[in-house]
C-alpha cells in the first residue's frame, strides 16, 4: 500500500486554513445521526469527546480507570507550549514549529508540526475560558517560563502539575456533556478489539472489568486516544495500566504502527532501589539549572561507596568526574534529554555507578547551596527535594541526589495521515498513541500541546470529512464481524485463564522488560537488538504456556486485565526490535553504536533514513511488512546537533 | 521487615466480608506500600489464592486512584497518597490493619476497591464552566490577581480520592464539592454560573447520600494535597447566597 498522507497543497502557513475550507462539513441536523467511540479519557479523549458531543455527534467514552480523570496526562508536571509570545521575546509560530521539528531530530512531518504550533495559540485561551488555574504575574496575566533547552518563553503553566490542571479542565468539559446526555461514559471498561467491516472502523469490544461482561459497540467512526506504550519496558514513568493493547488491535486489525523504536528516556529520575521497584519517578528537569552530574573518577572509589565503606561527601574534589561538564564544556550539564541519558548509562557501564545497584550518578547541589545559600534553592526547588527525601529516605540538601535516566514517553505509535486517520478508514488515532509530531525526540512541555491539539481543534475538523462521505443510517450491531470478533476476546480470555501454568504475569512483564532496557534501551546495536528478538520470542512462546491466572473472568480480575496487556507488549517488543534493527542510523532517542559521530554522538543518515517506518501486521508468527513514507523538508535546512 | 497483614476481604459487593490474616517476609523499607502488597500478591498467586485488589495507578500521588484505610487512617500515618507512603514509616514485627474506604456513597466492588463515580456525578452537576471548544477570548483578555489565582489553583488540586469522605464521621463530601465550587467561584470565567453551580453541585451531594459537615476539620488533617477547610466555608456561603437569590424557580 501507498502510504498517502494527505498533506495539502500550498504554503505551509496556509495548509491548515485551507485544508479546513476543503474539508466536507456535516449538516448540523445531521450530526445527531453519527455516533462516535473515544477511547481514553486523556488529554486527547476527553478534549476529543466533549468538542465532538458540542458538535451534536453522540459519544460513547470508554476508560479502564473508575473515572475519566485518573488518565495519566494527569502525572504531566512541567508545562506547555504555545507561542503566544506574551513575553515580547522573538517567539512566533515559526519558531515553535522549526523548534519542534529540530527537536524531534527531523522524522517529524513539517505540515503536521506546522499545524501543532499554530493552533497551539488557541488552547491556552480555550483552557483559560474552562478556568484553568495558569500561573500569574503580579500584574494579573499569564506567567510563562523557558523550557527544555527553548531560547525563548513560551511555556505556560500551574506549578508543578500543569497537566492535571489542563486533564481536569478536559475532564470538566466531558462532565458537562455527560450531563446533557450528549457523552455515554463506560468507566473501567477496557477496549478489546476493534470491529472492521468492509475495510472501515465499525465498532469496538470492550470487557466490563467489573463484571467480566464483553459487550459489543457500533459507531461510525472510532477515535483511539490510548497513550504511549512505555510500558513494555516494565519500569517507567507512566502509570501501572498504561498500555498498548487498544493500539496494538487495531494494529492487528490493519492500522500500520510508525517508528515504534522511537522512545524517549528521561534523564532525571530516581533509580531503581530493588527488584520489588515498580515504577520510577521522574524529577524535574529543571535540576540540572543548579544541581551538577558526577560519578567518583575511579571504579574502586564507586565499589567501596557501593559497600557503603565511604560516603559521597567523603570523596574529594580530585577523585570527582563531572562527566557533562567535562565532555560538552559549553552546554555542562543542560545538554538535552538523550545526550544525558547516554552519557549516564556510559559511567555506570564502566563500573562507576553509586548506589547498589550500581545505576545510579549524582545530582549534587552542594555547590548551589555554598553559592547561593539554601534558602534560594529551598525556594527554587523545595517541593522537588521534599518528593526525593520521601521516596529515598535521603535528605539532598546534605547529600547529594542519585538519579538515573528512566524511559518516560514514547514518540512512535499508531501510523495517521494529516487528517490524525489510521491506515483502517474510521479508525483515528490522536496524542501519544500516534506517531505525528514529535519525530524521534520530543521537546519537552511539547506532549501536553499535541494531546489537547489534537482533541480540541484538530479532530472536530477533520472527522466531519469522512462522516460527511458516509451514510449517517444506524451501524447494525448485528452484522456477524460483531460477533465474531467478540467470540475472538472470549476465547483469548478462556485461553488465558486456562494456562494455569506456574509462572505470574508480572514475572513475564519484568522478563521483557529487562530485554527491551537492555538490548532496546538508549544505546542499541544489531547483535544486541538480534538477540533481543529471539529472547521474546522465547519469552512469548513460554508466557503462553505457563502464565499463571487465577479467578475467572466473570469479577474484578485484575491479574487477568494485566495478563492481556503483557500478551500484546510481548507482540509489541518484537516489533519495536525490529524497527530498531532496521534503522541503521542514529537519531534523537534511537541511538545505534554503530552509528556514531568520532565524538560519541548520534549520527543521522538523512539520505537513506528520512522516512517514516510505517510497519503492517501480516498474521500470527509472520513477520511485518515494512511501507516508508518519505519525509519531505520544504520549510528547514537540516543540520547535525553539537552541543560540545 | 516482617509484617502481619490484616486485610479486609470481601468477594463482591454483595459478600459480607471479613478480614484476613497474612505474614509477609522480605519487606524492605525501600519499598512503597503498594510495592508491599504487590510482594504479598506475588506470594498469593504463587500458592494459588486469589490476589488482594486494591486500586492504583499513577503511583506518583497525582491520579487519585490508589485508597487504603491503613491503620485507622485514610492513606497511613502520612499526610501524602498511599502510593508515596514508604515502608520505613513502620517498624519490623508491626501489625498493619488495612481496610477500604468507609462511605455509603462508596459502595466496595471486591476487597479494598470502592466505586467513586458519586464524585463523577457531583462534577457532572455543575463543575464546569459552560463554554464550548472554540470562540473564547484570548487568554489575557481577563487580568485575574495573582493572589486570586493562587487561591483558585490551592483549591484545584484536589485529586478525587476520597480521602476526607473516609476520614469524616459523617461520610461527608464538602471538602471535595467545596474545592471544586470554590475554584470556579474565584476566578472571573465562574462567575456566570456561580450560583446555579453550588445549588447543583450541593443537591448532588445530598443525593448520593454523602453525610453533612460537623466542622470536625478531620478531612483537611487527612487530605493529602492539603485542601483547606476555608473551602467549605466559602461553599457555605455560595450555597446560602444562592438560595436567598434562586435562578432555578
Amino acid at each position: 500500500m501507498i502510504l498517502d498522507s494527505k498533506i495539502p497543497a500550498g504554503p505551509l502557513a496556509e495548509k491548515w486554513t485551507k485544508h479546513k475550507f476543503n474539508s466536507k462539513l456535516v449538516n448540523p441536523a445531521n450530526k445527531r445521526k453519527y455516533d462516535v467511540i473515544v477511547v481514553g479519557t486523556g488529554l486527547a479523549g476527553a478534549s476529543a469527546a466533549a468538542s465532538l458531543a458540542e458538535l451534536g455527534y453522540n459519544v460513547k467514552a470508554f476508560c479502564f480507570q473508575d473515572s475519566p480523570r485518573r488518565a495519566h496526562s494527569i502525572a504531566a508536571q512541567g508545562g506547555i507550549n504555545a507561542a503566544k509570545n506574551y513575553q515580547n521575546d522573538g517567539d512566533s509560530i515559526f519558531r515553535l514549529f522549526y523548534d519542534t521539528i529540530k527537536g524531534g531530530d527531523y522524522r517529524a512531518r513539517e505540515a503536521n508540526v506546522y499545524r501543532l504550533a499554530e493552533v497551539s495559540v488557541k488552547i491556552i485561551d480555550q483552557c483559560v475560558a474552562q478556568g484553568v488555574p495558569f500561573a500569574r504575574e503580579y500584574g494579573g496575566l499569564l506567567a510563562n517560563r523557558s523550557f527544555g533547552g527553548a531560547q525563548v518563553s513560551r511555556t505556560f503553566y500551574a506549578r508543578g502539575q500543569t497537566g492535571q490542571q489542563l486533564l481536569l479542565g478536559a475532564y470538566s468539559a466531558l462532565s458537562r456533556q455527560v450531563a446533557n446526555g450528549k457523552v455515554k461514559l463506560y468507566p473501567r471498561t477496557e477496549m478489546m478489539d476493534v470491529v472492521v467491516i468492509d475495510g472501515q472502523a465499525r465498532g469496538i469490544v470492550t470487557r466490563n472489568l467489573i463484571t467480566g461482561a464483553v459487550e459489543t459497540h457500533a459507531a461510525h467512526a472510532v477515535l483511539l486516544c490510548t497513550g504511549g506504550y512505555g510500558n513494555v519496558f516494565f519500569l517507567s514513568t507512566n502509570a501501572m495500566g498504561s498500555n498498548v493493547t487498544a493500539a496494538w488491535r487495531a494494529h492487528k486489525r490493519g492500522a500500520y504502527f510508525a517508528n515504534p523504536c522511537f522512545t524517549q528516556i528521561h534523564p532525571t529520575c530516581i533509580p531503581v532501589s530493588g527488584d520489588h521497584q515498580s515504577k520510577l519517578t521522574l524529577m524535574s528537569e529543571s535540576l540540572r539549572n543548579d544541581g551538577r552530574v558526577w560519578v567518583p573518577a575511579t571504579q574502586e572509589i564507586a565499589e567501596k561507596l557501593r559497600k557503603g565503606q565511604i560516603k559521597a561527601n567523603d570523596i574529594k574534589e580530585e577523585d570527582r568526574d563531572y562527566f557533562l561538564e567535562r565532555k560538552y564544556p559549553s552546554f555542562g550539564n543542560l545538554v538535552p534529554r538523550d545526550v544525558a541519558s547516554r552519557n549516564a548509562k556510559y559511567v555506570c557501564d564502566e563500573g562507576r555507578g553509586v548506589n547498589e545497584t550500581g545505576e545510579a550518578v549524582f545530582l549534587d547541589f552542594r555547590d548551589a547551596i555554598k553559592r547561593d545559600g539554601r534558602n534560594i534553592i529551598e525556594q527554587k526547588y523545595g517541593n522537588l527535594f521534599d518528593m526525593y527525601k520521601q521516596i529515598t529516605g535521603e535528605d539532598p540538601y546534605e547529600v547529594p541526589m542519585m538519579i538515573y535516566p528512566a524511559v518516560h514517553y514514547t514518540m512512535g505509535g499508531l501510523w495517521v495521515d494529516y487528517n490524525l486517520m489510521t491506515t483502517v478508514p474510521g479508525l483515528y488515532a490522536l496524542g501519544e498513541a500516534n506517531f505525528s509530531d514529535h519525530g524521534a525526540n520530543r521537546l519537552g512541555a511539547s506532549a501536553l500541546m499535541q494531546g489537547l491539539a489534537d482533541g480540541y481543534f484538530v479532530i472536530p475538523y477533520t472527522i466531519g470529512d469522512y462522516l460527511a462521505q458516509i451514510p449517517p443510517k444506524k451501524v447494525d450491531e448485528n452484522h456477524p464481524e460483531f460477533a465474531k470478533a467478540k467470540e475472538e476476546v472470549q476465547n483469548r480470555i478462556q485461553t488465558i485463564l486456562s494456562i494455569n501454568g506456574t509462572k505470574t504475569v508480572d514475572y513475564f512483564h519484568k522478563k521483557l522488560g529487562k530485554i527491551m532496557w537492555d538490548k532496546c534501551g538508549m544505546a542499541r546495536t544489531e547483535v544486541g537488538l538480534k538477540e533481543a528478538k529471539a529472547e521474546i520470542k522465547a519469552l512469548k512462546k513460554e508466557f503462553w504456556s505457563n502464565v499463571k491466572v487465577l479467578g475467572t473472568n466473570e469479577e474484578l480480575n485484575q491479574t487477568l486485565e494485566k495478563a492481556h496487556r503483557v500478551a500484546d507488549f510481548l507482540e509489541l517488543g518484537e516489533l519495536m526490535v525490529d524497527d530498531a534493527l532496521n534503522r541503521n542510523e542514529s537519531c534523537g532517542g534511537h541511538f545505534r553504536e554503530e552509528y556514531q559521530t568520532p565524538d560519541g554522538e548520534a549520527l543521522r543518515d538523512d539520505e537513506n533514513f528520512a522516512y517514516v517506518a510505517a510497519w503492517k501486521y501480516m498474521g500470527e508468527g509472520q513477520e511485518e511488512e515494512l511501507n516508508k513514507e518519505s519525509l519531505v523538508f520544504e520549510n528547514v535546512k537540516l543540520t547535525q546537533r553539537s552541543y560540545k | 521487615m516482617k509484617l502481619t497483614l490484616k486485610i479486609w476481604r470481601q468477594k463482591n459487593a454483595s459478600d459480607k466480608g471479613g478480614f484476613a490474616t497474612y505474614p509477609v517476609d522480605h519487606v524492605s523499607k525501600d519499598m512503597s506500600f503498594l510495592e508491599m502488597l504487590d510482594v504479598l500478591n506475588d506470594q498469593l498467586t504463587e500458592k494459588g489464592e486469589d490476589p488482594v485488589h486494591f486500586d492504583h495507578d499513577c503511583r506518583e500521588g497525582i491520579c487519585g486512584m490508589c485508597s487504603l484505610y491503613i491503620n485507622g487512617k485514610p492513606h497511613g500515618p502520612l499526610q501524602t497518597t498511599t502510593c508515596q507512603l514508604h515502608m520505613r514509616s513502620f517498624n519490623d514485627g508491626e501489625t498493619i490493619t488495612i481496610e477500604p474506604w468507609r462511605a455509603k456513597a462508596f459502595p466496595v466492588v471486591k476487597d479494598l476497591v470502592v466505586n467513586r463515580s458519586a464524585f463523577d456525578r457531583i462534577i457532572q452537576a455543575g463543575g464546569y464552566v459552560s463554554v464550548n471548544t472554540g470562540g473564547v477570548p484570548d487568554a489575557n483578555e481577563i487580568p485575574i490577581p495573582k493572589t486570586i489565582a493562587d487561591l483558585a489553583m490551592d483549591a484545584a488540586q484536589c485529586i478525587g480520592c476520597g480521602a476526607c469522605v473516609a476520614a469524616c464521621k459523617n461520610a461527608s463530601a464538602m471538602l471535595f464539592t467545596s474545592a471544586k465550587i470554590s475554584q470556579l467561584a474565584l476566578l472571573p470565567q465562574g462567575q456566570v454560573e456561580r450560583k446555579t453551580r453550588a445549588e447543583k453541585m450541593v443537591a448532588q451531594m445530598d443525593a448520593e447520600g454523602f453525610g453533612a459537615c460537623t466542622n470536625t476539620g478531620a478531612c483537611e488533617a487527612e487530605c493529602p494535597k492539603g485542601i483547606s477547610i476555608t473551602n467549605i466555608a466559602r461553599m457555605n456561603r455560595e450555597y446560602f447566597s444562592a438560595v436567598v437569590s434562586s435562578e432555578n424557580v
